[in-house]
């Protein structure tokens, strides 16, 4: 009985410390999202990209060590419309021939209480890194870890369309991100 | 012996005539900003059009219930197929002055844009994204637009008939300052 209660015990204790040690690590490309919503003339446009490769490691015990770095693919855009989509790839816009790729770095997570969290990063688009600070929540889902979070970029800080289209009473300066992430837990060996 | 001809009533012919000066600014204006590139000119054309589709739209009902609770000045002699013409005109361009806006308020929707009028207010969508709606609704759009137009034409060719060969009322009714 004795013996039995000890084993139970340690078992116990072995699972919490596996626990401890699962990091969401394999983003769920398919389940992920990259939003964005413009404001034409005050009209909210919903878009997307398609194509990301997001890295992350996540360990809700630990989130101040946790990192991710995400790429996106801008010719993978969908900003609303065919016309829409052949005019933000151009020169004026992301200029994808010169620069296919916008790209965030984190450089820490904070904790924010409850579910809460914010991802301060550099965020490099067109040539030009900024500073960014995208709170977030994160939830579990079965043994999926589920990010939800986005912030607001401002396209100038970017040079995101220039020229005629830096007319920011036509398309708003601001544009909401939105990401959701999927990513798999994966056992790391306890150090 | 020439008693004062009957005129239209005041809210009948300031609704004809702002109607009327909407109608020709939104025609050529959507002519035009179609056949422009990408811009933020071409957004915001788009934008004003829109919006005068919607004072359209918003006009037409208070007007509507004006024209059906008021009866308009009797029909000055002409013969009867004339007569029928001018009608049925009247009927169209009433028809079409709702069904133009409605069409564009609906294509934007089904194309994905909302209309936000004068940038502020929301209007709501009644239909959602639909790539292949939105290309039927601007077929639509167009063809009512160009008939809407056309019967414009025709009912102005009236009132000139009326006004320079007729040399009768017609026209002096409904004009803003007329006697």
């Amino acid at each position: 009985m004795k013996i039995n209660h000890i084993a139970l015990s340690a078992a116990a204790l072995l699972l919490a410390g596996a626990a401890h040690a699962v990091e969401f690590k394999q983003v769920d490309a398919a389940k992920s999202s990259l939003a964005f919503t413009s404001k034409q003339m005050g009209v909210p446009v919903p878009g997307s990209f398609k194509k990301f490769n997001a890295q992350l490691a996540f360990d809700p015990a630990k989130p101040t060590a946790a990192s991710t770095t995400l790429e996106i693919d801008l010719a993978s855009i969908d900003a609303g419309s065919k016309d829409a989509n052949d005019e933000v790839v151009g020169k004026q816009w992301f200029n994808v021939k010169a620069f296919p790729t916008a790209k965030f770095v984190s450089t820490g997570v904070k904790a924010l209480g409850g579910n809460r969290f914010e991802a301060v990063g550099k965020m490099t688009i067109k040539g030009q890194t900024r500073d960014v600070t995208a709170p977030f929540t994160f939830k579990q889902d079965g043994a999926n870890g589920v990010f939800d979070g986005g912030f607001v970029l401002k396209r100038m800080d970017f040079n995101i369309g220039e020229g005629p289209w830096s007319d920011v009473s036509a398309v708003a300066n601001e544009i909401e991100i939105k990401f959701h992430v999927v990513a798999a837990p994966v056992a790391v060996a306890k150090k | 012996m020439n008693k004062p001809t009957e005129r239209y009533t005041g809210p009948a012919i300031a609704a004809h005539w702002l109607i009327a000066i909407l109608i020709l600014a939104a025609f050529p204006l959507g002519l035009y900003m179609h056949e422009l590139t990408l811009s933020p000119t071409k957004l915001k054309l788009y934008s004003y059009h829109k919006w005068i589709g919607m004072t359209v739209l918003l006009l037409f009902v208070p007007r509507i219930l004006w024209r059906l609770t008021h009866r308009p000045p009797a029909p000055l002699p002409m013969p009867a197929w004339q007569h029928k013409i001018a009608e049925g005109t009247h009927h169209l361009l009433y028809l079409l002055m709702f069904l133009v806006p409605l069409s564009g308020w609906l294509m934007s929707s089904a194309k994905g844009f909302q209309v936000v009028y004068f940038g502020v207010l929301p209007i709501p969508d009644l239909i959602g994204k639909d790539k292949g709606l939105g290309e039927l609704l601007e077929e639509m759009h167009e063809v009512l637009s160009w008939s809407l137009i056309s019967l414009v034409g025709l009912h102005l060719a009236g009132a000139l008939k009326h006004h320079i060969i007729d040399k009768d009322s017609t026209l002096r009714r409904m004009l803003p300052f007329g006697k």
